[in-house]
């Protein structure tokens, strides 16, 4: 049997959960969730299947392909549903449906007092055949497809209790700013369709080799913005946060490990273009080193856990988005990072996820502390991903950070040093708001206790609370099995995964078909790197510690800096779309309503109305006095006269 | 000669037409069910037509010729070329469910016993205009293609003026001038551009002799007719806007708000989905095949007006509180599109617009009559008088999002696959146009979203609480076009089959060239 | 006698016709204002036929005498209704173009 046949199956698989989800009806509304569960496992092992056998092959000979159908034949115009399943998409393949099948399970004991539990596991296994689409395609208007599908899906999730005007607003935000960056995927699509005269990788990546460098900084900009839509980078970074009200195991899923992802993979999957466009390159790199920065400012302030969370991710990307920036340099460590990332910070959002289902759905960290006697099971993983992200040596963040910050340096000349300090500095911020994160929630005090009688109309931001109508103290337990495995593995992920892929550079080795590798010549030895990412990293432990871990902390935030509380108005993006892109946009329907009714339409109605004034006018001149007729016949004969005489004369 | 199918398919529903308002008034139900029989049937032959239509054969099949009034030249000549069949289908399938969803649209109201509602007549009228439409789209004969262009408008201006919504029961009296100030508006519009026509489609009689589309452009293609620039352009101008008020493009849309909104919601769809198509249509047809060096000289301003229709028609639809003009607004923004791809003189954008037409047809009659049955059990076309409706009609909210989602044209549904093709072809000859239209993608997530969240999602209103899901007859209307949606959306392959040979046609009849790509032409 | 003199005799009454169809308001006399223009003209006629020497003018003389006798038939019947009905003959009462 071909191997590349089964291509397809790993995406029809979700897609018919899907479909029979949310088709089904409520008959199925007692099986549902393990039908989603069980197709995401069939395309997980499909993938290990495929897995296995690409390894059985020589590196040049693993890329398969699969043509399904013609999509849209058109005169000059060809896109195919064809699919690609190289290296880079086979990594993708399976953390995508494995974290997926994870995050599945995880679900079947988050949601289980939801009596809209079928439909959520529909939208779960839709986003995964999307995201499938996505990573498989072998062109980009295919791409395109699994882009938007994702964003689909993630504005059906994030907008899941659809009855809270907030997740709804937030579903739409979503959707709205990544449309943004989708003008931005399309544009690139339509130049490559100018340029090459078709839009699938092989034949374009091939050609853009000797195409102007204009051109492909032109189509690399357009993909950098739909990057910076998908992924949440600056300037289109403010959905992210907003995205939080949408469940916990989604948040990990898409909004963590694998969707926002896609912009990482979209630089990458194009890396000829980039390589041929040097300023676009700048771009990429300048984009990805503000919002690591950025979203590590955020993350430092905010108060609710998933919102601090959403923060990391924001900056965490950032590192991948600055390495796919830097060139084959870094494209290898721009997706051993994504991997990594997608276990530590799967593992975070779903011990967040455990912590809230302990502690009636509450998110605001200061009503945590002391929780690690109550949740050990939470407390070990969720520990062991705070130690892999804040890059502990040995743990998966680790390896790939540093390695990042190893080729940022390797980028040599001024650009290489900026860019390589920035990326310290963010390993020092990072260090910082996640041990808080930790501190917050498993040390100190136990603040929840104190809590029980001084607000107990505090909003809670998850609705499930409303529906098991417990305001008192909370009772913080651990969660179900079905919960805490998931949470095991990925921690077991976040410990191993780096130091796996780093031994004898087998990531490297890998993705080197792909992405293909070069070194970079560092202006700092890979020693004194990681020495220095130590050093800093210790710095923010400690300043953590000063600040939550010696001193008690107050239940009430309190007013902080002026950076503080810009950063917790996530540094006033929001204010800044509030004010010039919603207010300006409302102002200006308004007036074109306006415009539309009295001038458009007025010229028209003016028109009628001046007509009809003109036959009320003339129709007074019908008075019936036969005399009046007899005067305008007299008249128009003695004007008849007079002009023919006048012909005459003339 | 054989059997003239094409006369068969358009007579076929004038003659349901009459039939159906020859039921005697007590027996309702069964003029309804006469008028549904009658357009499934015109339905069935529409598919003989396709299965019939050879694409790769002559540009004109099927085609019938009897002399009409032989003083002037006029003939009674038929043909279809793979747009034509595209649209005859698209008209033909829509009917039925147009019929369906209209079921009690024209029940006697119930609080008036003593106002007439001439049933019969509601569905007698929607028949007599699926055969104009049909008609129109079969015409090669130019003054044949007029008078039905222009008889339209008779049976339309009843359907807006004679049936109204229910929506508008406590205040009957506005909302009676109101709607037939939307119905005078539709004539008014309607005919000033049919009356220009008029002038052109004479002028075109002095200068070429004769009313026949393949004749008169032959004799252009050949040389033996020779049209001065002038008076090519003025003709040109004539044919443009009677089309473009019938599209309809910026400025002269300001009349389908009024009447999509004022009409019931299937009314609304036959407006948009069908009737207009058939100015976009013309426009290739007659404009670009009987005047191609006017068109290449009128395309810059015309992919102006476009792109303003693009923008203008989608931020308006962001203004409105109205779901149907909203809806409205929304389908100036999409002819908008058509129109842009028609002139953009590629083979992409061409294709793209005539995909776009029925994509759009099947799109906007989902979204739009979900919408009416909304409306019509909450009796209020207002977005603020609802909320919440997700949550006790999740399957009315679920078809109309996904009716929504097809209007803001995501991927997977039929209309991406049109917006990217007419946006393609545009970019690839003016890329600005192209860039500046990729906004209108933004825009309509915008209007899109917020209905959607502004009418389904947060707290449930007390006015929807008890409000139903959708019943069988509605699922039976939205679940095919839906699932058309979705089937041409993965797989259009048979429709751009269909029309791919006859925009080759359109393109060597404005003899124009797509743009090479650049890697290729620096070869 | 030169004819030109009856033309200026024809202009003449046409005038005086005219103006009293225009200032009477009685629709007798209204009335015979109407036959005195059309008398008027039937003199110019004759006077043009006598001019240019041929017959032309004098038959189409005959056909508006003729007219003129079918118009007083029909005009007559409509006054003597008029008057029937309103007990006035005053052309102004009868602005509302109805009996």
């Amino acid at each position: 049997m071909n191997t590349e046949n089964l291509i397809a199956l790993l995406v029809a698989a979700p897609l018919l959960g899907a479909v029979v989800l949310l088709c089904g009806g409520r008959r199925l509304d007692r099986v549902g969730h393990w039908i989603g569960t069980l197709l995401s496992a069939l395309s997980f092992v499909i993938g290990l299947v495929l897995f296995t056998d690409m390894l059985g092959k020589g590196a040049e000979d693993r890329s398969l392909h699969q043509h399904l159908f013609s999509w849209i034949p058109v005169e000059g115009f060809q896109a195919d549903v064809a699919f690609q399943l190289d290296q880079l998409s086979m990594t993708f393949v399976l953390l995508i449906s494995g974290v997926g099948t994870l995050i599945h399970l995880y679900s079947i004991g988050y949601m289980e007092h939801d009596e809209r539990r079928r439909r959520f596991f529909g939208y779960l296994n839709l986003f995964l055949a999307a995201m499938l689409l996505l990573v498989l395609a072998d062109n980009y208007l295919l791409l395109y497809v699994g882009w938007e599908g994702v964003g689909l899906a993630s504005y059906l999730l994030i907008g899941f209790w659809q009855h809270k005007p907030s997740a709804a607003t937030a579903a739409k935000k979503a959707f709205l700013v990544n449309r943004v960056g989708d003008m931005g995927l399309s544009i690139a699509i339509m130049l490559m369709f100018t340029t090459f005269g078709t839009f699938a990788f092989g034949p374009v990546l091939e050609a853009s080799e000797g195409t102007s460098e204009g051109k492909l900084t032109a189509i690399g900009l357009m993909l950098l913005l739909a990057a910076c839509g998908k992924s949440a980078q600056v300037p289109l970074q403010s959905w992210l946060g907003d995205a939080m009200e949408g469940p916990t195991p989604v948040s990990a899923l898409i909004h963590a490990a694998t969707m926002v992802t896609a912009g990482v993979y979209l630089i990458v999957r194009s890396g000829a273009i980039f390589n041929g466009a040097p300023d676009a390159q700048l771009a990429v790199t300048v984009v990805g080193a503000v919002t690591l920065l950025f979203g590590a400012i955020v993350g430092c302030a905010k108060d609710d856990i998933k919102k601090a969370l959403a923060g990391s991710t924001m900056s965490q990307i950032g590192y991948m988005i600055l390495a796919a920036g830097l060139g084959p340099i870094g494209y290898v460590f721009a997706i051993m990072h994504l991997v990594t990332h997608g276990f530590f910070k799967a593992g975070l959002f779903l011990g967040a996820g455990s912590v809230m289902h302990g502690m009636n759905d509450e998110v605001d960290m200061r009503k945590y502390g002391g929780l690690r006697k109550y949740m050990p099971v939470t407390f070990v993983t969720f520990g062991l991903g705070y130690l892999a992200i804040i890059g502990f040596p040995g743990l998966s963040g680790f390896f790939s950070k540093d390695k990042i910050i190893e080729a940022a340096f390797a980028k040599g000349g001024t650009e290489g040093w900026i860019l390589g300090s920035v990326a310290l500095l963010g390993a020092a911020i990072t260090a910082y708001y996640m041990t808080r994160v930790m501190l917050l929630t498993f040390f100190g005090e136990e603040r929840w206790r104190h809590r029980a009688t001084a607000s107990p109309e505090q909003p809670s931001a998850e609705p499930a609370a409303e529906t098991r109508g417990q305001h008192s103290e909370p009772h913080p337990h651990e969660s179900p099995r079905s919960m805490t495995i998931p949470m095991i593995l990925l921690a077991v992920g976040s410990v191993f995964a780096g130091g796996f892929f780093s031994i004898g550079d087998r990531f490297t080795h890998w993705l080197e078909p792909v992405t293909h590798h070069d070194h970079g010549d560092s202006p700092l030895s890979a020693a004194t790197v990681t020495g220095a990412t130590m050093v800093v990293l210790v710095v923010g432990v400690t300043l953590a510690w000063f600040q939550y871990g010696r001193r008690p902390v107050p239940a009430v935030a309190p007013r902080g800096s002026l950076l503080t509380r810009a950063a917790r108005r996530d540094l006033l993006q929001d204010d800044f779309n509030h004010v010039v892109l919603v207010r300006g946009g409302e102002h200006l329907t308004r007036s074109l309503v306006y415009v539309d009714h009295t001038l458009v339409d007025g010229v028209v109605n003016g028109t009628a109305a001046s007509v009809g004034g003109l036959s009320g006018r003339l129709r007074k001149l019908q008075n019936g006095y036969a005399r009046s007729y007899a005067v305008s016949m007299f008249g128009g004969a003695a004007v008849l006269i007079v002009a023919t005489l006048l012909m005459r004369a003339v | 000669m054989s059997f003239p199918l094409l006369t068969a398919t358009a007579a076929l529903p004038a003659v349901g037409a009459i039939v159906t308002a020859a039921v005697p008034a007590a027996r309702r139900t069964a003029a309804k069910w006469l008028a549904l029989l009658f357009s499934v049937a015109t339905l069935a032959l529409a598919v003989v037509v396709a299965v019939r239509f050879d694409p790769d054969g002559d540009r004109y099949q099927l085609t019938e010729s009897r002399s009409w009034i032989a003083d002037f030249g006029v003939r009674y000549e038929l043909g279809v070329d793979g747009i034509g069949v595209a649209l005859i289908a698209l008209t033909a399938l829509l009917i039925p469910f147009i019929i369906l969803a209209g079921w009690h649209d024209a029940d006697p109201l119930e609080t008036k016993s003593s106002r007439w509602r001439p049933t019969q007549g509601f569905f007698a009228l929607i028949l007599a205009v699926e055969a104009m439409v049909i008609i129109s789209f079969e015409a090669t004969d130019v003054f044949l293609f007029y008078i039905f262009f222009e008889a339209m408008l008779i049976p339309m201006y009843f359907l807006i003026g004679g049936f109204g919504d229910r929506a508008h029961a406590g205040s009957d009296e506005k909302a009676s001038a109101q709607r037939s100030y939307a119905a005078v508006k539709f004539l008014l519009y309607n005919l000033a551009g049919g009356l220009i026509m008029l002038a052109a489609v004479i002028g075109l009689y002095v200068v070429a002799g004769n009313f026949s589309l393949q004749e008169i452009a032959e004799a252009r293609a050949n040389g033996s007719l020779d049209m001065a620039t002038n008076t090519e352009r003025w003709l040109f101008l004539g044919f443009f806007f009677a089309f473009a008020v019938k599209a309809p493009l910026w400025p002269l849309h300001t009349w389908l708000p009024n009447a999509m909104g004022e009409a019931t919601a299937p009314v609304a769809v036959l407006i948009t989905a069908v009737v207009d198509k058939v100015g976009t249509f013309a426009m290739l047809r007659f404009c670009l095949g009987l005047f191609p060096e006017a068109s290449k000289w009128a395309t810059p301003a015309i992919l102006v007006l476009a792109l303003i229709s693009i923008i203008y028609g989608a931020l308006l639809a962001v203004g409105q509180r109205d779901i149907k003009r909203l809806v409205a607004y929304a389908s100036i923004s999409h002819f908008g599109f058509i129109i842009l791809g028609i002139f953009a003189m590629t083979s992409q954008g061409q294709s793209g617009a005539t995909l776009y037409m029925v994509n759009h047809g099947i799109s906007t009659a989902a979204l739009m009559l979900v919408a009416g049955f909304l409306i019509s059990r909450r009796g209020s076309r207002l977005i603020a008088d609802y909320g919440g409706v997700q949550k006790v009609a999740p399957v009315l909210a679920g078809t109309f999002l996904i009716g929504g989602l097809a209007t803001l044209s995501l991927p997977g549904l039929a209309p991406f696959v049109s917006e990217f093709l007419v946006l393609a072809g545009t970019f690839a000859r003016y890329p600005a146009v192209g860039i500046i239209a990729t906004f209108g993608i933004v825009l309509a997530a915008l209007y899109t979203l917020v209905l959607y969240q502004r009418t389904m999602t947060g707290p449930v209103k007390p006015e929807v609480a008890s409000m139903p899901d959708l019943k069988v007859r509605e699922l039976a209307v939205v679940a095919p076009l839906i699932a058309l949606l979705i089937v041409l959306g993965v797989y259009p392959k048979p429709v751009t089959d269909l029309v791919n040979p006859a925009v080759e046609h359109t393109m060597s009849d404005v003899q124009k060239k797509d743009p090479k790509p650049e890697v290729e032409a620096a070869k | 006698m030169n004819p030109v003199n009856y033309l200026y005799l024809a202009a003449l009454l046409f005038a005086i016709g005219a103006s009293g169809v225009l200032i009477r308001r009685n629709a007798i006399v209204v009335f015979m204002c109407i036959e005195l223009m059309l008398n008027a003209c039937n003199l110019a006629f004759v006077a043009f036929s006598r001019l240019h020497g041929n017959l032309d003018g004098q038959i189409i003389a005959f056909f508006t005498m003729v007219v003129a006798a079918a118009e007083v038939v029909v005009g007559l019947a409509i006054i003597v209704s008029l008057f029937r009905s309103r007990h006035s003959a005053s052309v102004d009462d009868a602005s509302l173009m109805k009996l």
